[in-house]
């Protein structure tokens, strides 16, 4: 069952092409982020769905109502759809007090007075701003601001919140607690996010479903797991979390890392069309990478650095270099000194995809 | 900068700095204010009220408020709707509007009276005639020897104040602001009222009170259009006394009295200013600048695109094609057709009339001189100012805010009363009063963009220069002066423009040989020489209009 449903949107700006062919279904109660790198069509898509932009195909649909479509060349103005929005500028009305920020829309929609009273007073303790009703946004701290964003979107008890990279002007420390913040309060009120953001961690954090997107074309949607264990391609793979790869050639006498042999009990074993094919790419997170002392594919340590909790390898692989990541309480080998190395876990992909976006 | 009481070059720039300001600046505005309020080498406060109640002088405060009110209610309307129009809408040819409507800056006001007198005095005015002539109305359809004519033809040349703030703001302004009001139900006319408005108060306020302060002091527009129908302000009425009573006691009095009022209202004005834009102004800047949402005229574009188009025809286009027109005819009042035109005006202004000619001159070698000498000045004192520890600081800080608050026609009248004779130096009826006066009228634009320069300019590229064995001087030479180059050529060029244009001081200060372009243009009116006035605007407004291109193009000038 879902609420919103977002079915083949197209978005292009003159000859960009800022989104293609975009479907993304989200369920009541459900936190779905958006991560992409800079200029992949996130905030348009966020966007098209509060009502900012029109859409060059598709539709967008919300419960029963129609919100957007593309045939019908129908569009319900951003005023009447009824979505809470969060902006990364916090876009807090310096004139007004945080009580009539967060007044402003249950104005708009001519509630009386009290009920008005009541629901601003509820989003300001679910913000923790109670005691700061009366003051000037300017008075209060960017997490302040960012607060009395969240309470003025809640004020009118969205089923859907739109969050554009609602954390990323705050510093790190604000970021985690607004994080857990925003979970906590979505928890109790049961609304569904679309919340875009660049950080992987923040979305791996907050949502139950990822979806990775790359020049406008989604390329992946699953829970965080899936993405981060069962990335659909190469490009989601290096996009979430450290990534290390190295080219595989396969020749009837095994697997071959430039001339150096991999044995098969390494790794997992690659596709038969990559086999059939004679070359592939073997991805690995740096810290699947385990070292044993006999067997294993060869390699020499050539730089290897403490950072704090962990040790940071560059192996030198024939003429590759694979980076490996370990523990300080396990030991490993020193600079300059041949190791084994044998993949706990790994993903084949074809040579030709590319990883760049 | 050395601790000791040794007489070392910040000394001497500081020194340098207080000396010019004092001479230039505080002399004549304190004279003023000793004329004022003094009698027989007594304080005597009772007879300065006794001249402010005598009823012309009265009359005179009381109609400087209601121009000034006027022109700044309809002002601040016209400069915000179009501010409005050209930067949140989806007005056809939106940018080339705004250009536009930022014409009448460049030109001067007392010009577009004359076209206006030309246009729409009672009787001879082309438009009424046409009126009552052509299609039979009884009586003219507007006078322009009126309050409301002055007010109007002020409002054309003064708007610009409000609508550059206020495009400044809302460009600026981050339209997420805007959006969250949307998606928070509001439709686009509660959130332009709601939210739009109230963000760009301060901007709106601070335009406002520089149409004020500039409408109180403005001198050409009233003396073109009121004195006809008995309407003076202070400044015509400074310029009246000054002129008519050929310097009688009781005249000077009366002028340095009003000369009191108009400088405390417009330090008054200056101090509102700075705490409105100082205190009020939100942060409204965007963080990342998106391309703002448009607001869809629809069915309005076009109609509002053909006032537009209609306003800058009547505003700009109607007079200067009036003038030209005009300055063309054989004998003003001839209907304008080919038959009655002439090119001999232009050549008789330009080749073979002194008057005309010396004019012309005059206002090129002022406009160059003073804007030289006022800029070299503006950096000295700006760096003292800006840059330097010096004890004493703020008796010049305060020195150099004076300028700001000083009238055109308040320094004519200060640098009369200090240059006469009675201190020793006579330069009465010469070039050089003016050239005096001129220096201190334009000090607060040096002041300004040597400082905004300056301030760029981080103390640490000074110190290093000196920690690399450079002396002060070579350090201001071979550093900050190249640093604040831009800023010097940018004061030169706010300087040289006005003062080519220039009327409220050099009509006070002017002597049979030393008119300016504004003078000669004022007193050639004056003698009903109209089509001779006409034409030497129409050779002022080619001179200006090329001047203000060759330095937009040529030296990306910001005004
Ligand atoms: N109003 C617009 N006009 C023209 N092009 C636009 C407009 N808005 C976005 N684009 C383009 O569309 C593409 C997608 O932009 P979008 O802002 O959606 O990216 P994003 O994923 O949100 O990036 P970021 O992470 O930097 O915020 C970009 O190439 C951008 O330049
Ligand atoms: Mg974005």
């Amino acid at each position: 069952m879902s609420y919103l449903k977002l079915n083949g949107i197209d978005k292009r700006f003159g000859n960009v092409a800022a989104v293609s062919g975009l479907n993304l279904e989200v369920a009541p109660g459900e936190c779905v982020a958006m991560l992409g790198p800079s200029g992949c069509g996130k905030t348009t898509t966020l966007r098209m769905v509060a009502g900012f932009e029109d859409i060059d195909g598709g539709e967008i649909v919300a419960g029963e109502k129609l919100l957007s479509s593309k045939v019908q060349n129908y569009y319900l103005p951003p005023e009447k759809r009824d979505f809470g929005m969060v902006f990364q500028a916090f876009a807090v009305w310096p004139h007004l007090s945080v009580f009539e920020n967060i007044a402003f829309p249950l104005r708009i929609r001519k509630l009386s007075g009290d009920e008005i009273k009541r629901r601003v007073d509820e989003a300001l303790r679910y913000t923790n701003l109670a005691k700061f009703a009366d003051s000037r946004p300017d008075d209060l701290s960017g997490g302040g601001k960012q607060r009395i964003a969240l309470a003025r979107a809640l004020a009118i008890r969205p089923k859907v919140m739109l969050l554009d990279e609602p954390l990323s002007s705050l510093d790190p420390h604000f970021r985690e607690e607004m994080r857990f913040e925003i979970k906590d309060i979505q928890r109790r009120l049961g609304f569904s996010i679309l919340y875009v953001t660049h950080d992987q961690s923040e979305a791996m954090a907050l949502s139950d479903r990822i979806l990775v997107m790359k020049k406008g074309v989604v390329q992946q949607v699953g829970t965080p797991r899936d993405v981060y264990y069962r990335p659909a391609n190469r490009f989601v793979f290096s996009f979430i979390g450290l990534s290390s790869f190295l080219r595989v050639r396969f020749a009837s006498g095994g697997l071959y890392v430039d001339e150096l042999p991999l044995p098969l009990s390494a790794v997992e074993a690659a596709p038969d069309e990559l086999v059939g094919a004679g070359d592939g790419v073997l991805a690995v997170r740096p810290s699947d990478v385990d070292f044993v002392d006999e067997g294993g594919l060869r390699g020499v340590v050539r730089r290897r650095s403490y950072l704090g909790e962990i040790v940071d390898y560059q192996i030198a692989v024939g003429s590759q270099m694979l980076r490996v990541q370990k523990t300080r309480h396990e030991t490993g080998p020193q600079v300059g000194e041949t190791c084994g190395l044998t993949f706990a876990m790994a993903n084949w992909y074809p040579l030709s995809d590319i990883a760049e976006a | 900068m050395t601790g000791t009481l040794r007489f070392g070059t910040p000394q001497i720039l500081f020194g340098l700095a207080v000396a010019i300001l004092v001479v230039f600046v505080a002399v004549p505005v304190l004279l003023i204010f000793f004329n004022a309020l003094w009698v027989d080498g007594a304080f005597n406060l009772a007879d300065t009220i006794k001249v402010l109640s005598e009823p012309e002088t009265y009359r005179a405060l009381i109609n400087s408020l209601i121009l000034a009110s006027g022109v700044t209610v309809t002002g601040t309307i016209v400069g915000t709707f179009f501010a409005w129009l050209v930067t949140r809408t989806d007005l056809p040819y939106k940018g080339a509007m705004k250009v536009l409507f930022l014409v009448p800056f460049m030109l001067p006001s007392f010009i577009g009276a004359l076209a206006w007198k030309m246009l729409l005095s009672p009787r001879s005015g082309y438009i009424n005639r046409f009126f009552m002539e052509t299609l039979g109305f009884p009586d003219a359809i507007f006078n322009i020897y009126s309050y409301h004519g002055i007010i109007l033809v002020e409002t054309m040349y003064l708007f610009p104040f409000v609508f550059i703030q206020v495009c400044g703001a809302l460009e600026r302004m981050d339209p997420t602001l805007e959006e969250s009001a949307r998606i928070s139900g509001a439709d686009l006319f509660t959130i332009t009222r709601k939210i739009t408005i109230p963000l760009v108060m301060p901007s709106i306020l601070s335009g406002a009170l520089l149409i004020m302060l500039y409408s109180m002091a403005h001198f050409g527009t009233v003396a073109m259009l009121g004195i006809e129908a008995g309407i003076y302000n202070i400044p015509t009425l400074i310029y009246e006394r000054i002129h008519q009573s050929a310097g009688s006691f009781a005249s000077i009095r009366t002028a340095t009295v009003l000369s009191t009022v108009l400088v405390f209202t417009a330090a008054l004005i200056i101090w509102a200013q700075n705490k409105i834009l100082s205190g009020g102004r939100y942060q409204i800047i965007a963080g990342k600048s998106f391309r703002p949402t448009e607001i869809r005229l629809r069915g309005l574009r076009t109609p509002l695109l053909l006032f537009c188009i209609a306003y800058i025809g009547f505003t700009i286009v109607l007079p200067t094609v009036t003038i030209f027109l005009v300055g063309g005819l054989n004998t003003y009042g001839l209907p304008i057709s080919p038959e009655n035109m002439t090119f001999d005006n232009y050549y008789h202004i330009l080749f073979e009339w002194d008057l005309t000619r010396d004019a012309i001159w005059n206002s090129i070698g002022l406009g160059f001189a003073s804007a030289l000498i006022t800029m070299f000045a503006g950096v000295i004192i700006s760096y003292v100012i800006v840059k330097m520890k010096v004890r004493g600081k703020g008796i010049l800080e305060f020195l150099g805010m004076l300028p700001f608050s000083v009238p055109g026609s308040v320094i004519a009248l200060g640098v009369i009363l200090a240059w006469s004779g009675k201190y020793g130096v006579n330069i009465y009826n010469t070039i050089w009063i003016i050239l005096v006066a001129y220096i201190a009228r334009y000090m607060a634009f040096a002041l300004k963009a040597n400082s905004a320069a300056l301030e760029q300019v981080h103390n640490s590229l000074v110190e290093a220069a000196r920690a690399s064995g450079a002396t002060m001087w070579q350090a201001l030479r071979d550093i900050v002066i190249p640093l604040v180059r831009p800023g010097m050529v940018a004061a030169f060029f706010l300087i040289f423009l006005p003062a080519l244009r220039e009327l409220t001081v050099s009509v006070l200060l002017y002597g049979p040989t030393t008119r300016t372009i504004g003078v000669a243009i004022y007193t050639l009116n004056e003698d009903g020489e109209t089509v001779y006035a006409a034409a030497m605007s129409g050779v002022a407004l080619i001179i200006i209009v090329t001047a203000e291109v060759v330095v937009k193009r040529f030296f990306k000038v910001k005004q």
